[in-house]
């Protein structure tokens, strides 16, 4: 990236004191990640960019939460929307540490299970797959041990 | 911890061979009253008679009293209660929970809400683990052994739960052979071959009955059903493929039996009833047995 380039997004996105920045998001699922993180229930400072071009991903959003760390079982739940979401922990404006999300091995919540006659999607039943592949995603349903392929997945 | 039954794969190879072994004595005597003075719940969300008076046949001989419902328009699910009211509730009230429910999924829920423990007696087209319990047993009194059974599985292998259920458990013994005959629209799937291919169990496929069945050890029947097919005119062109006739058993091996999880409506040909090959009915009744060997493992009454 050429430094007048750097410039310009910087003047787009405001930089912040403490906190998290949330980079490499798919423009596309900006809005889910928002939801999974409950990003609407934080008090603090936060900033959204969306459709910014990306070289790697063509579109991409990108969260600065101020004031606000992530634990690792917290922000790997957005691996299975944003793949490549890379974070960045910032203290008094400096990047202290950079991480990847990862895909966890077990995903509660956050995914309904493909299945219509499952129970879960039946009565009010928190979902819990066990991840069996992680690329591509195939997610094992505890209770009616169906597989959920990737393609099927859908965001509760 | 309590012990469940809700899916073959929780059990392991040591936990079949105890049940089937207290089956063999249960068979043996089967009136002992060790549930004497315990309550049973027998609930069944949709109907099915066969299960339902196998498992009730189990208890009485066993001496327990049973409470519970045998479809759920006669429960208060028709009020509108949720699965997890009903479990909380009835788990107050007795020692055990059987319970037959058409959704996926539902006996692993109900087993995490019960505080009692819970058999499943069939979860949709998921599990029904007990019917493989009593098709080993069925298998073992047979064949005096295991290890080393080539089985052919015949009919609806796509979605027929009972032979995924049995394959997966047969799996665990030494050396199987499995052979699957049925119409392309209906045959095992993917993941059951890959995870035979993964352990190096050897398996074929045919798409129709000839003297291939010369080889078994075992023939398991299901029934191709109707609805399981989007187009009519693929059911009718598969479903006088699979039936089984007495004049075709004749190459086979003396010592082979035909199994069935019945109900039948055609793929037996009652002509093959009167054959001493034919063991579907006796597989019933060691249901009754399996069935009380597995009250008395998970209750730990023997």
């Amino acid at each position: 990236m050429s430094d007048s380039l750097k410039k310009k997004l910087k003047l787009k996105v405001s930089a912040i004191n403490d906190g998290t920045v949330i980079d490499h998001i798919p423009s596309e699922n900006l809005f889910k990640v928002i939801s999974i993180l409950g990003l609407e229930r934080v008090k603090s400072q936060i900033t959204f960019g969306f459709n910014f071009e990306s070289e790697k991903m063509g579109s991409k959003a990108i969260i600065k939460v101020s004031d606000v760390f992530f634990e690792d079982d917290e922000i790997n739940k957005i691996s299975l929307i944003a793949r490549n979401a890379k974070l960045n922990i910032i203290r008094d404006y400096e990047v202290v540490e950079k991480r990847i999300v990862e895909v966890p091995d077990k995903v509660i919540g956050i995914v309904k299970c493909f299945n219509p006659k499952c129970i879960t999607n039946n009565e009010e039943i928190t979902t819990y797959f066990n991840v069996i592949s992680k690329n591509p995603l195939d997610l094992k349903c505890k209770y009616c041990e169906k597989i959920t392929h990737e393609h099927q997945m859908v965001i509760k | 911890m309590k012990k469940d039954l809700i899916s073959i794969t929780d059990y392991s190879k040591e936990d079949y061979l105890r049940i089937l072994k207290l089956a063999a004595d249960f068979e043996e005597n089967p009136n002992q009253r060790l549930l004497e003075g315990k309550v049973v719940a027998s609930l069944f969300f949709e109907p099915s008679t066969r299960t339902r008076l196998s498992f009730e046949t189990a208890i009485n001989r066993l001496g327990g009293r049973i409470v519970g419902f045998s479809d759920a328009g006669s429960s208060s699910v028709s009020k509108g209660e949720t699965l997890h009211d009903t479990i909380r509730m009835v788990s107050n009230y007795v020692d055990l929970i059987v319970m037959r429910h058409p959704l996926e999924g539902s006996a692993r829920y109900a087993a995490e809400v019960a505080d009692v423990p819970v058999i499943n007696a069939g979860d949709g087209a998921n599990q029904h683990p007990t019917q493989t319990l009593l098709d080993m047993y069925s298998i073992l009194k047979t064949q005096g052994r295991l290890d080393n059974i080539n089985i052919f599985m015949i009919g609806d292998l796509k979605y027929g739960r009972t032979v995924h259920s049995l394959l997966m458990a047969m799996t665990e013994f030494k050396n199987p052979i499995f052979n699957f005959i049925a119409p392309e629209e209906l045959s095992m799937p993917e993941e059951y071959k890959m995870f035979l291919a993964d352990k190096g169990i050897r398996y074929f496929e045919h798409t129709e009955i000839n003297d291939n069945i010369n080889h078994a050890d075992i023939i398991y029947m299901t029934r191709v059903q109707k609805e399981r097919f989007m187009d009519p005119i693929e059911y009718e062109k598969v479903k006088n493929v699979y039936i089984l006739k007495n004049d075709m058993l004749k190459g086979t091996k003396p010592n082979m039996r035909i199994l069935h999880p019945l109900p039948r409506i055609n793929e037996i040909h009652p002509d093959v009833d009167k054959n001493e090959k034919a063991y579907y009915f006796t597989q019933a009744r060691n249901g009754v047995f399996t069935r009380q060997a597995i009250i008395a493992h998970i209750l730990n009454l023997k």
